[in-house]
Order: C-alpha cells, then sequence, then structure tokens
C-alpha cells in the first residue's frame, strides 16, 4: 500500500510537470504540420507566463490573466509568422529571435515595472487557478487501487491541466477528421498542391502559427498561473526545446504527443521524488545521477524504441509561387 | 610635459592620501545568483545596504549577475572605479574575489559566505548549524507526525551545514524524529527553481512530513507555497520570510547579513575596517529565529522557553552543535 500511494504521488507530480510540455508540443504540432517549424515555443510560453502574471496580478483575476497570456503568445506567433510566411525569411532565425526577445523583454519590463529583478509580485487567491475536485472522487477514494488513482491522479488539478487533455483532443480530431485539418496537413507536406486546388497557402499557415500561439498561452499561463505563483526570469528553463523533442518523439500526432509529453513529466517527477530515499539493493542514488536520469533515458529512448521520424515534408520551407 | 607628469604625480597622491583617511566612502555589491529579491540571502544584504543609505547617507552600487562570467567582471569594474568596500554576496563569488583582490590591492573587498585569504579581504562567515538547530528543535516541537522536512538549493557543504545543524536540533528535541532532506540541484539554477522547489516540498509532505525547513534562495519561495497551500508549515531562511504567508510559516532562521553588510560599511567609513576572518553566531547574534505578530500564535510558551534555553545552552557551550564543514560528515 505504501508503494502504491508513493506511484500515485508520483504520477500526480507527473501530470502536472507534463502540462506545460503539452501545451508547447501541440503548438509545435500545429506550427509544423502546416509547414512552419517553431523553435520560438520557449520564447512564447514566457513572454505568456509574464503577461498572464502581470494581468493577473493587476486584475486579481487568473482569467484575465490567461487572456493577457494567449494575447502576448499571439503577438509574437503574428511576429514569426510574418517573418516565415509572408517574408519567407528563414524560420530557424525567426524563431531564435523570438526566444532572445523574449527572454529579454520579460526580464527588462518586469524590472521596469515591479522593481523585482523581473520578477512578479506573488499572486495570491483569485489571480491564480486553483485545484479542482472532479464529482465524486471523495466518494470513490475508497475502491481499492482505482480509487486513490482516480481522486489523486485524475482529479485535484487546476482547470489548465483538463484543457490540456482537451487539446490534444481537438488536435488529434480536427488534423484528422475535418476539411481545415485536411488542408492543412496537406500544407506541410505539399504546399503546391495546394495552391493548385485553389486554397490560399499564406492563410492556412497564418491560421496554424495562431493556433499555436493560442496554446502557448495557456502553456505559458499555467507556468505562473498555476505551477508557480508569480513569474521569474527564465522561468521556462528550456521547455520550450524539451517538447520539441516530444514533438519529434510523438512523429508529430496528438496522442502520442500526450504519451511522451506525459512520459517527460514523469522522468521529471520521478527525478524529483527518487531523491534521498534509499532504494532497495542500491542503497543512497547520489543527487547527481538522479537527475541525469530523465536526459539519459530520453537519449536512449529517442535513440532506440521509436524509429525512424520523418517530418512533414514541407516543414521550414518557405512556400513560393511559381510565376 | 615635464609640468604634466607632476601634476598628475601630485593628482595620484592626493586622491591616495584621500583614500587612506577613508573619508570618500564609495561602497559597492555584487549579489549572488539568487538576484536582489530573493525574500532571502540577497535581499538581506539589500535590506542592510539601504539602511546604510538611509542612516549614512552614502550612495552605494549594485550589480545582479545573470551568469557565473560576470562575477569577475562585476567585480574588477567597480575596483576600477574606485568603489570600497565592495561587498561580494555568497561563496561562489570566493574565486573572483581571490583574483580581483590581487589585481587592486587598494581596494577593500568584503566577501559573506566565505573564507578569502588576502590583505584587502574581509571574509564574513556565520555559525548556520546554530541557528539551523534552534529551527529544528521548533520544527519537530510544531510536528504532529514527528516527521519534517528539508529542501537545500545548490548541493553545496554550505547548504549540509545547514540540514545537518537542523537534523541535529531536530533529534535534540524528538529522538525519534524523521528528517526527509532533498537538495535542488547541482548548479546555480538550483536558487531560481521555485517549482521545483515546490514540487520537492510536495514529495516530502506526501510522505508525512508536516514542517519543512528550506535552504534554498529564491526556490524556497516555492518551498513555502507548497507548505502553505497544503495547510502545513514551512521554515524560512536567512531574512525574516513569516510574512510569506502569515500563519504558514512556523519561524525563519535569521542570518544577519544586513547587519554584516551595514557593519562592513560603517567601518569602511569611519576607517575602522579591517581584513581577517568574522565568524557570526548565536552569541554575536549573527543567527537566530524570528518571532513576530505572523507566527507568534503558531509558537507556544514551551516551544519559546525550549528555543530560549538551547540558545543558551549553545552559547555557553552546554550544547555542541557539529558544524558540517568542520569534517564534511553529519553524525
Amino acid at each position: 500500500m505504501e508503494e502504491l500511494s508513493a506511484a500515485i504521488a508520483v504520477f500526480d507530480s507527473g501530470v502536472r510537470l507534463s502540462v506545460p510540455l503539452l501545451f508547447a508540443c501541440l503548438a509545435g504540432l500545429w506550427s509544423e504540420r502546416s509547414g512552419v517549424v517553431d523553435i520560438g515555443l520557449e520564447g512564447k510560453l514566457l513572454a505568456a507566463a509574464f503577461a498572464a502574471a502581470a494581468a493577473a496580478h493587476a486584475t486579481g483575476s487568473a482569467w484575465t490573466g490567461l487572456g493577457a497570456g494567449v494575447l502576448a503568445s499571439l503577438g509574437f506567433a503574428l511576429v514569426h509568422g510574418f517573418a516565415a510566411i509572408a517574408q519567407r525569411g528563414n524560420q530557424i532565425v525567426s524563431g531564435v529571435a523570438v526566444n532572445m526577445l523574449a527572454a529579454g523583454l520579460t526580464a527588462l519590463v518586469g524590472n521596469a515595472w515591479y522593481g523585482q529583478g523581473g520578477r512578479t509580485p506573488a499572486l495570491e487567491g483569485a489571480a491564480r487557478f486553483e485545484p479542482i475536485t472532479l464529482p465524486g472522487a471523495e466518494a470513490a477514494r475508497g475502491i481499492p487501487a482505482l480509487g486513490p488513482l482516480y481522486a489523486d491522479v485524475l482529479s485535484g488539478h487546476t482547470v489548465l491541466v483538463y484543457a490540456a487533455v482537451l487539446a490534444t483532443l481537438l488536435t488529434a480530431a480536427t488534423l484528422k477528421r475535418t476539411r481545415f485539418g485536411l488542408r492543412i496537413r496537406a500544407v506541410g507536406e505539399n504546399p503546391a498542391a495546394v495552391d493548385t486546388a485553389g486554397v490560399s497557402v499564406p492563410a492556412l499557415r497564418y491560421a496554424a502559427v495562431l493556433i499555436a500561439g493560442v496554446l502557448c498561452g495557456f502553456g505559458g499561463a499555467y507556468l505562473s498561473l498555476a505551477q508557480a505563483a508569480g513569474f521569474l526570469p527564465q522561468m521556462t528553463a528550456g521547455k520550450g526545446f524539451i517538447a520539441l523533442a516530444a514533438l519529434i518523439f510523438a512523429k508529430w500526432r496528438a496522442w502520442p504527443a500526450l504519451g511522451a509529453c506525459f512520459l517527460f513529466g514523469l522522468l521529471d517527477a520521478i527525478s524529483i521524488r527518487l531523491q534521498g530515499v534509499s532504494m532497495p539493493g542500491i542503497g543512497l542514488v547520489p543527487v547527481q545521477a538522479i537527475q541525469a536520469l530523465p536526459y539519459a533515458l530520453t537519449v536512449v529512448l529517442l535513440a532506440g524504441f521509436i524509429g525512424r521520424a520523418i517530418p512533414p515534408r514541407a516543414s521550414g520551407l518557405p512556400y513560393v509561387k511559381e510565376r | 610635459m615635464r609640468s604634466t607628469i607632476l601634476g598628475l604625480a601630485a593628482g595620484l597622491f592626493l586622491g591616495g592620501a584621500a583614500l587612506a583617511q577613508g573619508q570618500a566612502v564609495k561602497p559597492a555589491i555584487v549579489y549572488d545568483l539568487g538576484g536582489k529579491f530573493d525574500k532571502s540571502f540577497n535581499e538581506g544584504v539589500y535590506t542592510g545596504a539601504e539602511q546604510f543609505k538611509k542612516d549614512a547617507g552614502v550612495e552605494y552600487r549594485d550589480f545582479e549577475i545573470q551568469n557565473d562570467a560576470q562575477r569577475e567582471q562585476a567585480l574588477r569594474r567597480f575596483a576600477r572605479d574606485g568603489y570600497s568596500p565592495i561587498v561580494a554576496v555568497g561563496f561562489s563569488q570566493a574565486s573572483a574575489v581571490e583574483k580581483v583582490a590581487k589585481e587592486f590591492p587598494n581596494a577593500k573587498f568584503t566577501i559573506i559566505d566565505m573564507v578569502v585569504d588576502a590583505p584587502n579581504v574581509q571574509s564574513i562567515v556565520f555559525k548556520e548549524h546554530e541557528g539551523s538547530f534552534l529551527v529544528g528543535l521548533l520544527a519537530a516541537k510544531a510536528s504532529k507526525t514527528g516527521k519534517v522536512g528539508f529542501v537545500g538549493g545548490m548541493d553545496i557543504p554550505l547548504i549540509r551545514k545547514f540540514a545537518c545543524g537542523y537534523v541535529q536540533g531536530v533529534k535534540y528535541a524528538n529522538p525519534q524524529g524523521e528528517v526527509l532532506q532533498n537538495m535542488t540541484g547541482t548548479t546555480g539554477a538550483a536558487w531560481t527553481d521555485p517549482v521545483k522547489g515546490g514540487e520537492l516540498a510536495k514529495a516530502q509532505i506526501d510522505r508525512g512530513a508536516d514542517v519543512i525547513y528550506h535552504a534554498a534562495g529564491g526556490t524556497g519561495i516555492g518551498v513555502l507555497r507548497a507548505a502553505a497551500d497544503a495547510g502545513k508549515l514551512g521554515i524560512g531562511v536567512d531574512s525574516n520570510q513569516n510574512m510569506l504567508h502569515p500563519g504558514k510559516v512556523l519561524t525563519s532562521m535569521l542570518k544577519r547579513v544586513d547587519v554584516a553588510t551595514v557593519d562592513s560599511f560603517k567601518a569602511a567609513k569611519d576607517g575602522t575596517w579591517k581584513p581577517g576572518v568574522t565568524v557570526l553566531g548565536l552569541k554575536e547574534n549573527g543567527v537566530g529565529w524570528a518571532l513576530d505578530d505572523n507566527n507568534r500564535s503558531l509558537i507556544t510558551p514551551d516551544m519559546k522557553s525550549a528555543a530560549d534555553k538551547a540558545a543558551a545552552d549553545i552559547v555557553s557551550g552546554a550544547i555542541q552543535v557539529h558544524d558540517y564543514m568542520a569534517d564534511q560528515k553529519c553524525p
């Protein structure tokens, strides 16, 4: 029973840690499926986290914060879209620019507004997303094995966690089942064919990039309004890049992306929980070894288990109409 | 030509004389990676410096480094611009201070938390194990489960020293007490990761801890938040952090870096600044625990008297708190 509750605690923590990854990963999925490589996920997360924390602090409402986060992220997405789609610029360079701009701008504006080294003041009460309890969670707790799983792992998260799952569902369904989704996929594989069919390539790509902006906005708001209570400079700590790795791992598909992000979150949670715990047969594992574990496993998994990951064929290539 | 050289020499001489008298004190501070507003260690120095500015009316300059390479640059720039004393905050500045102090033998340096052996460096270290002992004792007395937690920042001997004193305090009050210990990381980023700090605290709470002490700079903000969110108690460190979550922070282990900063600046102003090692413990009021309106209801008279007695015993030598840094071991 002791082991079970420990395992449940790890899963619970893994869910919490994987949510920002999942939002960013889905954002990357939309963008890259339409043929626009997006390594600016990190920057958009950061900008959204800052805008969300600042707006939530100013208004005392987490929902306003979320809206501001989405708007900030959309702004950066438009910059990236303008450079990559309208100007046919190099998408990697534009993404790097977004990252650097966000890292510098958030710290600078934060310091100018609050004078706390780029930090926003700590958020309290309604300015944060509080965990919600799913119906019947307390009643279900009594059921062996499944009860605690439902009550602790599935229930008791903030609304944004469930929004992430919903976003995965919508992404998968839209891409697979709708006309719009088909066109997005087509424009990422063969934009010339889409153009020939009389559908606007830039419009589709802009739509995908903006959807990515909205998703990154949710991810960033989750970081500063749910996971932490306020913004800190560089608080994304490379999550945007881990999300890109997860995207490759998931071969640019939505449900596998959920799995990959959860795996990364889980590894992170395990590395936190294993610290200072004596392992049977091994004894106390050094902190450093535990912390290297997620990265080592990532390399092993990426190298050995996923097989060939083939990106959308036109991703990274600006579309030039032939004349 | 000759007259210009003479003039220059005279100017230099005069400048040197003014410095020697210690009239024109131009203090400067280089903060550590946690940043000026970490509500903890660095902020203590900031509070002290602001205090000095108000009392003495002397402006100071400061610098928040963004990465390790900037330590040396910042120290050198301040030294070159004639700032003195220059307070370097944190153990990780030791090698930079050592190097720059050699290049600028006329500048005065004060390093906090580490000993640098140079003729123009004042080293201020604290007996954190004594203060940690007292909060450990309070934690054990406040705990209902008999399990308490510790979250450290970067895994270095200094933080192990906090942990070791804390464990000794817990065991002193409750020999059966158990201490869950975690370190956040092994790099400087471990001081600024409140999300991870919060996850570590949640992990300890899941394992039964109901009082959690942090020695993790900015990361600790997440630890205190997680403890408060879960209805458990946190213990702050370095600065008084009781007001971060009133009624949810049992106490704070105070490390009077503010006093150390003010003293260093003041001594430089009065011309009594001396290089060498200063060790501040309970006896010198360099460490202690915080009791204010935010946590008065959490500290029972019994806990207060036990902590006061232990403090008196440590000062008199009746209780010997083992220092981890002495032999890199914890009993």
